[in-house]
């Protein structure tokens, strides 16, 4: 199992615009990845690749979340979405 | 031949071929099991691969879209397929439950959950359910709701259109809208007339019009006729050349004898305000301002505000232009002002009472528009909406104060600022009759709903009177504080006529309706348009009052109005 912290860097928290376009990146990986609340126990991590799931979450900006997968590729796959997730995608 | 009739809410004669808008898709039955032929295995794959095509085509839509509505429609497309939704359907259909059924209690339940959330998750409930309807129907087989796409232009028939509706509705695809339900002051008509599509609401039988079928539809009188001849063919020819001479106003409004009536135009946003000073527009008699904030999450900063507001100002140097405050509540909601949850929204915390939940955010508003008036070659005017009492009058005129703002004003729209004008201009410098809500409250009557249509006139006799009152607030402040209208009312080029004759100073209206109103207007002198005044006051109802003034206006007839 790799596990990554990440701080939600967009203004408006992870839903809307982010929420959309982090949803539909963890969409096209092979592996299934869940996210969920830095607090949170493990077993209420939620799909990553809902968007309703993410909106549910209620994650704002500054939260740390936890993103959890498992399988070939993990790593790269986790370092990139939090990648996403620090970035103001409502900057942008 | 059969027709039908209705109110016509935007002039305009064409004949085209209907498309019905979808019938909203109704509710699977509680308890509908999976039908004796299909296995759960089976509804599964029909009910991923539905969705599939719901996500494909919001998708499609997504990339056509720009702005505020590609997000939303980006974000609808994920919801279409996505897992949580989707997952829970499944688990009821290996119950035994319809696929109709478990996407539709699937749909409920994540529709709640976003629901409890409050806020903007709450706002986003309804792309799930809209999301739950589209996929039903795919399962079904029917067309899905919203306008439907074609590639050949066609006349729209709908039960009613909603706000939502107009984001979706190409105007070179849509010739004209007809609609059984809505009212003269309904969504349909001011979506039409912002358009300049004409358009017949409130026609009781065109529901049953099958698409494809050939019909003429003349938008002044109100009437829809199945398989036109050559006379309708005569009338679409004759109105396309009065079309000509409506299509340009001169840029002065005013009577025949020479009584200036300044023609301003409704805009929400630069790109309107551009438009309108083009078709002639002497100036922004209504800045709609939610531009700046609907479709956020968060209230925009004073910064980003005072751009959009310029762009505004600079397409009118030299000339008036008057913002409205925020106008939010009721039929304009907005995540971080408004509580969705009242029960009854058109009489609750709306306009310019969100100072009261939510202070601070007029205050910024006001700093904005002043920061972006002070170096504007426009001159500005500010009012606020939903004007109960003197004292919010007052208020508000020292808060324009504070700001720098000048000129402060208050639309009339409640009749109790009506009845108390002459009061209400001791606080401020000019009014605005905002003649779609003034009805509405003046006769109790759901602006919305087309069962009420007749009541929901501005030509209804008690509303002019209140209009008369009005001005005559004016006239004893010593008519230096004038009374504008900026309701649909001051769009219809006959009623127009009779706005001028009560003493209106300035009629603003969508910027299409400029030359018509501005024809109409100089074929009247001042005398004669009081007189008409006097004759829509005295009459019995609106129909009567609008039959007396349109018998007086012969120039009506010949421009196809």
């Amino acid at each position: 199992m790799s596990e990554r912290k990440a701080t939600i860097a967009s203004r408006v928290g992870l839903h809307a615009r982010p929420a959309s376009i982090f949803a539909a990146a963890v969409g096209e990986l092979p592996i299934e990845v869940t996210i969920g609340l830095e607090a949170d126990p493990v077993e209420d991590a939620m799909d990553a690749s809902s968007i309703l799931s993410l909106m549910s979450l209620g994650a704002a900006n500054g939260a740390v979340v936890v993103l959890r997968a498992e399988g070939e590729g993990a790593d790269e796959a986790l370092e990139a979405l939090v990648k996403i997730l620090e970035t103001d995608l409502d900057a942008e | 031949m059969q027709n039908f009739s209705g109110v016509g809410v935007s002039p305009g004669r064409i004949i085209g071929s209907v498309r019905q808008m979808p019938k909203p898709v109704s509710e699977p039955p509680v308890g509908e099991r999976l039908s004796s032929s299909m296995t759960a295995d089976e509804a599964t794959a029909s009910l991923r691969a539905a969705s599939k095509v719901v996500q494909s085509e919001l998708q499609g839509r997504a990339a056509a879209a720009t702005g505020a509505s590609k997000a939303v429609l980006e974000a609808t497309a994920l919801m279409a397929a996505d897992p949580m939704l989707i997952k829970a359907a499944v688990k009821l259909i290996a119950t035994g439950t319809s696929a109709e059924r478990a996407i539709w209690e699937s749909g409920a339940s994540v529709a709640e959950m976003l629901h409890n959330l409050g806020g903007y998750m709450a706002d986003r409930a309804t792309d799930v359910l809209d999301v739950r309807a589209r996929i039903v129907a795919e399962l079904r087989g029917v067309p899905a709701p919203g306008i439907p796409q074609s590639t050949e232009p066609f006349i729209l028939v709908a039960e009613d259109l909603a706000p939502a509706d107009t984001a979706t509705l190409d105007p070179a695809k849509v010739l004209a809208l007809v609609t059984s339900g809505g009212g003269p002051q309904s969504h349909t008509a001011i979506i039409a007339r912002a358009l300049g599509l004409p358009a017949v609401v409130a026609a009781p039988g065109v529901d049953e019009l099958v698409d494809g079928t050939e019909v003429y539809v003349d938008g002044a009188a109100g009437t829809v006729s199945v398989n036109p001849g050559a006379d309708e063919q005569a009338l679409v020819a004759a109105w396309l050349l009065a079309a000509e001479t409506l299509a340009v106003f001169d840029g002065t409004g005013s009577t025949a004898d020479g009584h200036l009536v300044p023609l301003l135009a409704n805009v929400g946003g630069a790109v309107d305000a551009v438009k309108a000073a083009e078709l002639g527009a002497q100036g922004v008699g209504l800045l709609r301002t939610e531009f700046c904030f609907l479709e956020r999450d968060t209230e925009p900063t004073i910064d980003e505000q005072v751009v959009a507001y310029r762009g505004v100002f600079d397409a009118f140097p030299g000339k008036k232009v008057v913002v409205r405050t925020l106008d939010a509540g009721a039929d304009k909601p907005l995540p971080f002002l408004t509580d969705t949850t009242e029960p009854n929204p058109s009489l609750g915390v709306r306009g310019y009472r969100t100072d009261l939940t939510t202070p601070g955010v007029l205050k910024r508003q006001l700093t904005a528009i002043a920061t972006a008036a002070a170096d504007s070659p426009a001159e500005v005017w500010v009012m606020a909406p939903m004007i109960a009492t003197v004292d919010e009058a007052a208020d508000f005129a020292a808060m324009c104060r504070v700001a720098g703002l000048k000129i402060p004003g208050v639309m009339v729209e409640v009749p109790s600022a009506a009845l108390l004008a002459d009061r209400i201009l001791g606080e401020v410098d000019f009014v605005s009759l905002g003649t779609n809500d003034l009805t509405q409250y003046t006769m109790a009557a759901d602006r919305q709903l087309g069962t009420l249509a007749a009541l929901n006139s501005p030509w209804q006799p008690a509303v002019l009177h209140l209009i008369k009152l009005t001005v005559a607030g004016s006239i004893a402040q010593g008519k230096s504080k004038p009374v504008g209208v900026c309701g649909e009312a001051a769009a219809d080029p006959v009623l127009a006529v009779v706005l001028v004759g009560l003493g209106v100073a300035t009629l603003s209206m969508t910027a299409r309706s400029l030359s018509a109103v501005g024809a109409v207007l100089k074929s009247v002198t001042l005398d004669e348009a009081k007189r008409l005044a006097e004759l829509a006051l005295s009459a019995r109802n609106a129909d009567e009052a609008r039959t007396r003034v349109r018998a007086e206006l012969p120039i009506l007839e010949k421009l196809g109005l």
